[in-house]
């Protein structure tokens, strides 16, 4: 087993390493790009777009026909967003139900990106010459950070066109305390736009962590669960034990694919329904 | 866990995709929904329509059949009493005629007998005058005794 520690540790970094322009060695440097990420993004970007493009036009070219296959489950997602947006937002502020169904039907097509076998787009990726490859865009800071600050970004436009900016700094420095006082309100103005503050970025913070620690974790369980039986190799296929091990680990992926089903789609619904509430309060007046 | 170019890559990539969301997507699925809702509930108020005008028409008809029936009846009815009036008639007419019948023949018949018996009278009076006067061998004076004779005729 010595020998396959290296080994260990090499397809786990292998597993998390970015394909990029070139090596990342400061937190932050935005002259460096992850390809992988972009390319997926996108390439998931158009499948939704597209797709949902195709069923648009058919729907829209006439109301007459019957709904089938594709464009009844479109119209079904449509109509569920739909009414969770009315649920929570009562204005008429056109953009949240598209933002809604944008945010929900592309952070699951990410998502689900996590349920395509682990070493199956890499290894093709690798025999086209690419060292690195990580497929799934929302295990990448960037792509959960890129979602949730163009949403606060949205939260915080939405909340000055709505309040003014003197609405909005109002709520920033009057809540939670407040008193007659005007001598007494400045000190107590700087403890509130503290607290306030922090409330506010929380939210894009938190919006994106949780989103990257679920599909993040489910991920790593997968490329554990691949470890089972990677450090044999196929001398592993020599025993008994080893065939025991390669049954436990199809048997262990179905169990967590089958539960991380269930993840991907909570995930998605969450980041949908807070996108959604975090917007509907930036519409109301305090 | 590096913060790169990416970032802004994503959000630019997640601005454009939600704007044709907003632009050609949304819109154009979920006005065909509603438009397409609101010619089903038009569809299902103009069949709750129809079945109640069905629903009067079959009662205007049924009405309109039963006026029509008690017509009939009334028709008939007076078509029967009519038919039977004239039968009544024709009887009355023909018993009346019978009647006027016998009652003219046997007036007839009473004038013939009459006649017959004046004509009787006479010849029995003549008779009577020639088997007189052949009993008295001599002749009668039928003028002198014209009297005489009619009332003896008058007595037969």
């Amino acid at each position: 087993m010595a020998a396959a520690e290296p080994q260990i540790g090499e397809y786990i970094e292998h597993h998390l390493t970015f394909l990029t322009n070139k090596p990342q060695n400061t937190l932050v440097n935005f002259t460096v790009i992850n390809y992988d990420t972009v390319f997926f993004s996108v390439l998931l970007a158009v499948l939704f777009a597209g797709s949902f493009y195709l069923v648009a036009r058919r729907a829209s070219a006439s109301t007459t026909s019957v709904p089938r296959g594709f464009q009844s489950f479109v119209e079904m997602l449509v109509d569920w967003v739909d009414s969770q947006v009315k649920d929570v937002y009562h204005g008429t502020n056109p953009l949240i139900a598209p933002l809604a169904l944008t945010i929900f039907c592309w952070v699951y097509l990410f998502n689900f990106m996590d349920l395509v076998p682990v070493d199956l787009l890499p290894d093709i990726g690798g025999a086209m010459g690419l060292a690195h490859l990580k497929v799934v865009p929302t295990t990448d800071l960037n792509g959960v950070f890129g979602l949730s600050l163009t949403v606060f970004i949205l939260m915080i436009f939405y909340s000055i066109k709505m309040k003014g900016l003197r609405g909005f700094l109002a709520e920033l420095t009057l809540h939670p305390f407040r008193v007659k006082n005007i001598f007494a309100q400045i000190p107590l103005s700087i403890v509130n736009l503290l607290l306030e503050s922090v409330t506010l970025i929380a939210r894009p913070v938190s919006l994106a962590l949780r989103l990257f620690g679920n599909i993040f974790a489910g991920e790593m369980i997968f490329v554990l669960l691949a470890l089972l039986t990677l450090v044999h190799g196929y001398a592993g296929l020599e025993t008994f034990s080893g065939w025991g091990l390669l049954l436990l680990q199809a048997g262990l992926t179905f169990l967590w694919g089958v539960f991380h089903l269930l993840i991907i789609t909570i995930q998605a619904f969450i980041f949908m329904v807070l996108t959604i509430v975090y917007l509907a309060m930036a519409h109301e007046h305090h | 866990m590096h913060i790169n170019l990416t970032l802004l890559v994503q959000m630019a990539v997640f601005a454009v995709l939600i704007w044709f969301t907003m632009k050609f997507v949304w819109p154009m699925i979920l006005g065909p929904m509603q438009e397409r809702e609101r010619r089903i509930a038009q569809g299902l108020a103009a069949a709750n329509k129809g079945e109640e005008e069905l629903k009067d028409a079959r009662a205007g008809a049924e009405s309109i059949l039963g006026e029509a029936r008690e017509r009939a009846g009334v028709i008939v009815d007076q078509a029967q009493r009519n038919a039977s009036e004239i039968l009544e008639q024709a009887r009355s007419a023909a018993t009346q005629e019978g009647q006027r019948l016998v009652a003219a023949a046997q007036q007839q018949i009473e004038l013939d007998a009459a006649r017959a018996k004046e004509q009787l009278r006479q010849q029995v009076g003549a008779i009577a005058v020639a088997a007189a006067s052949k009993l008295l061998e001599r002749e009668i004076d039928a003028r002198a005794h014209e009297a005489l004779l009619n009332e003896f005729a008058a007595q037969l």
